[in-house]
């Protein structure tokens, strides 16, 4: 079958097979003959979940198995879908406590990339709140790991892009919320040192995140639109939606059909449309229901599609605090003067809480570029990957079809120890993915 | 335009995956679900799942769909008779091997075609007592004409396409629904490994969702993905000289 990432590149021709229950697992990984990677929604952008020798499917491996309402426990299978989640538990009171900005990925895939919402800097990643989970070795046993149980197995598996078993269940703590809605703020800022002022002095709103204009440089550069959320309190809605505070209201959802001709988001175009959304964007506070806040381009099925048929990367960092004002000028120079960036450029302040081995957060700023791929954007990556590496800096595995492994070592100081752990369990040479075989080779 | 008081739903063979696609269909729509199988304890994680989704009354039983000496007590058995009674029960078999093994042969054509039959019988004479009630047998397009690749299997669909027909006739007298599905190829751990064409090929939630939209609108057979209804018909009408050459 023929796979990719949300990125439609790299594609390859996988051997496929569908997980079904622990037994299928258990065949599944002892007949293989060659490595192996489970495969959740396939929204990691480029390589993580692509294996041509076997690629596993985790998509009917979709039961929720229990939820306690006294702690907001849900344990299910890892093929259940953030949207399942969402569907059942939000009207019920409870919102995942982390959430990415797709409700379209797999809560075994959450786990292997340790995702991160828009507050991060106060609630961490998303396997912060992963209370245990059941792993699948390559020999067939099922180990149970948690902070307290098997710590540091938990702590490769977590971020650990799948690379230590098959996720097969997993407990994260839902937390409680009183409506379906997010009182949001929204603020202009005109430059790069002005967003970075107004994200340090937000550290109070639950959430926070800027579009960023990847295209303008000079003056203009890193000028932004600065969102702030909060959940909303049953009193903070107009009488009429207090009725029914938990209820989402529906949503016209689009698609793209077929992937859309290069030209439509040539520079120019963009660059207009990065003006205007610049100057519209209107300030101010005002109520958002989830859906919008959280996962505004699902209301567009197939978006992926608008890079058209050659697909696109993105270019995911993060930078230490101390060092992010300097390198994100220094990237976003480099973007704006190849003239390449995107519309989807996405900027925001990570906190310090730790995660796994290979988890990507640090305490610092964090910047996501989109780019249509041509024949231009592998050279401006490797330009960027060293700006990064420079300042102590990382890529995002989840987002990543392009990094060295030079690149990848030096983001990643826990490697040895993560590599040490695949030994002891007996994951190396069992379980890979194409992006594994290419970043530690 | 949820119903206030939903009949309850009975599976019969709910551990297949068309099986729990069926009943997620009905427990959205806020039907109480009844799921039998063999070796029912497989069920617990699809009650648990179907409960906490849907917040629906889910109980699983015990049910040998070969062991028709206990179908009778088996439906005495059930918290209270069903209001809709869904068989997807059926083996495919494996028909190069079993063409040499008589005894694997007859377990496939007893397991989908007299055991489906028995018990669809017992629920059907309920039901006429009643003058009400809903029989779904999931059948196959196997069954539409005997082909060389599947015939064992395909023999044993069409006595129950041919069954549920009859019983059809026989009930309409009093107001007992009876629908047969036949969904065309479905990506299943029963065609699992097969090389099955895309575009033909539904996922089980497709049949859940086309099963669940036949019963409310109260259809005599449904094809899932509706190609299949042009595709059957034209296999139909080729001449037996002609067909027996084809290899399909």
């Amino acid at each position: 079958m023929i796979l990719g990432g949300w990125g439609r590149y790299p594609v390859a021709d996988c051997r496929v097979a569908d997980l079904r229950d622990e037994t299928g697992a258990r065949d599944a990984v002892l007949r293989a003959s060659a490595t192996l990677i489970a495969r959740g929604q396939g929204r990691s952008y480029g390589d993580a979940a692509l294996n041509p020798a076997g690629t596993l499917l985790t998509r009917r491996l979709n039961r929720f198995l229990a939820f306690d309402p006294q702690t907001g426990d849900l344990t299910c299978e890892s093929g259940v879908l953030l949207d399942d989640i969402l569907s059942v538990f939000v009207r019920r009171g409870w919102f995942p406590p982390v959430t990415p900005g797709t409700r379209q990925v797999s809560l075994g895939g959450m786990i292997a990339a340790d995702v991160h919402g828009k507050n991060h800097h106060q609630a961490g990643p998303f396997c912060r709140h992963i209370r245990a989970l059941d792993l699948m070795l390559a020999d067939g046993r099922v180990v149970t790991c948690s902070p307290d149980q098997e710590p540091g197995l938990f702590r490769a598996t977590c971020g650990g892009m799948g690379l230590t078993g098959i996720i097969l269940r997993a407990t994260v703590r839902l937390m409680p919320i009183e409506t379906a809605w997010i009182r949001q703020r929204v603020i202009r800022c005109a430059s790069l040192s002005e967003v970075m002022a107004a994200f340090a002095a937000a550290g109070d709103a639950p959430y926070s995140v800027a579009w960023i204009d990847g295209l303008s440089g000079g003056g203009a550069l890193g000028r932004s639109v600065l969102f702030l959320g909060a959940h909303a309190l049953r009193q903070d809605l107009p009488p009429s939606l207090r009725q029914d505070p938990l209820r989402v209201p529906e949503r016209r959802r689009l698609s793209v059909p077929v992937p859309l001709p290069g030209a439509v988001l040539s520079p120019p175009v963009v660059r207009l449309f990065n003006g205007v959304y610049f100057r519209r964007a209107q300030e101010g506070t005002g109520l958002v229901d989830l859906d919008s806040f959280f996962y505004p381009l699902d209301a567009v099925r197939h978006w992926n599609r608008i890079y058209g048929r050659r697909g696109f990367v993105q270019f995911q960092c993060v930078l230490p605090l101390a060092a992010s004002a300097e390198g994100l000028a220094r990237l976003l120079a480099v973007t704006a003067a190849a003239g390449l960036g995107s519309f989807l450029s996405v900027l925001k302040l990570f906190g310090p809480g730790p995660g796994g081995m290979l988890s990507f957060p640090m305490e610092g700023y964090t910047l996501a570029l989109d780019f249509p791929l041509s024949a231009a954007v592998p050279g401006l990556l490797r330009q960027l990957e060293a700006i990064v590496c420079d300042h102590g800096g990382r890529l995002y595995l989840a987002k990543d079809a392009l990094m060295t492994p030079q690149t990848f070592r030096s983001g990643y100081p826990e490697l040895p120890g993560f590599l040490a752990e695949c030994d002891r369990v007996g994951a190396t040479g069992c379980f890979s993915s194409l992006q594994s075989q290419r970043v530690m080779p | 335009m949820i119903d206030r008081n939903p009949p309850s739903v009975l599976i019969l063979g709910a551990t297949s995956e068309i099986g729990r696609a069926i009943a997620a269909a009905f427990a959205a729509a806020g039907h109480p679900l009844r799921l039998a199988a063999r070796n029912s304890v497989r069920l617990e994680a699809t009650c648990q799942d179907l409960c906490l989704r849907y917040g629906v009354e889910v109980t699983r039983h015990e049910f040998d769909v070969l062991a028709v000496e206990t179908h009778a007590a088996f439906l005495e058995g059930l918290p209270d008779l069903p209001g809709v009674t869904v068989c997807v029960v059926g083996v495919l078999g494996n028909q190069r091997q079993d063409e040499q093994a008589p005894e694997a042969a007859r377990w496939v054509m007893r397991s989908t075609y007299e055991g489906p039959a028995s018990v669809l019988a017992e629920v059907a004479n309920r039901y006429a007592v009643l003058g009400q009630g809903s029989i779904i047998g999931i059948s196959s397009v196997a069954g539409d004409r005997g082909r060389a690749s599947n015939y064992i299997y395909g023999s044993a669909k069409a006595g129950l396409s041919a069954y549920l027909s009859g019983l059809r006739g026989r009930m309409a007298k009093v107001g007992v629904q009876v629908m047969t599905v036949k969904p065309g190829f479905v990506e299943t751990r029963m065609t699992a490994g097969l090389p099955l064409p895309p575009a033909l090929t539904a996922q089980p939630e497709e049949v859940g969702a086309a099963v669940y939209r036949g019963w409310k609108h109260r259809k005599d057979v449904i094809y899932v993905r509706p190609v299949w209804r042009w595709i059957m018909m034209v296999i139909r009408l080729l001449p037996e000289w002609l067909f027996k050459r084809l290899s399909i």
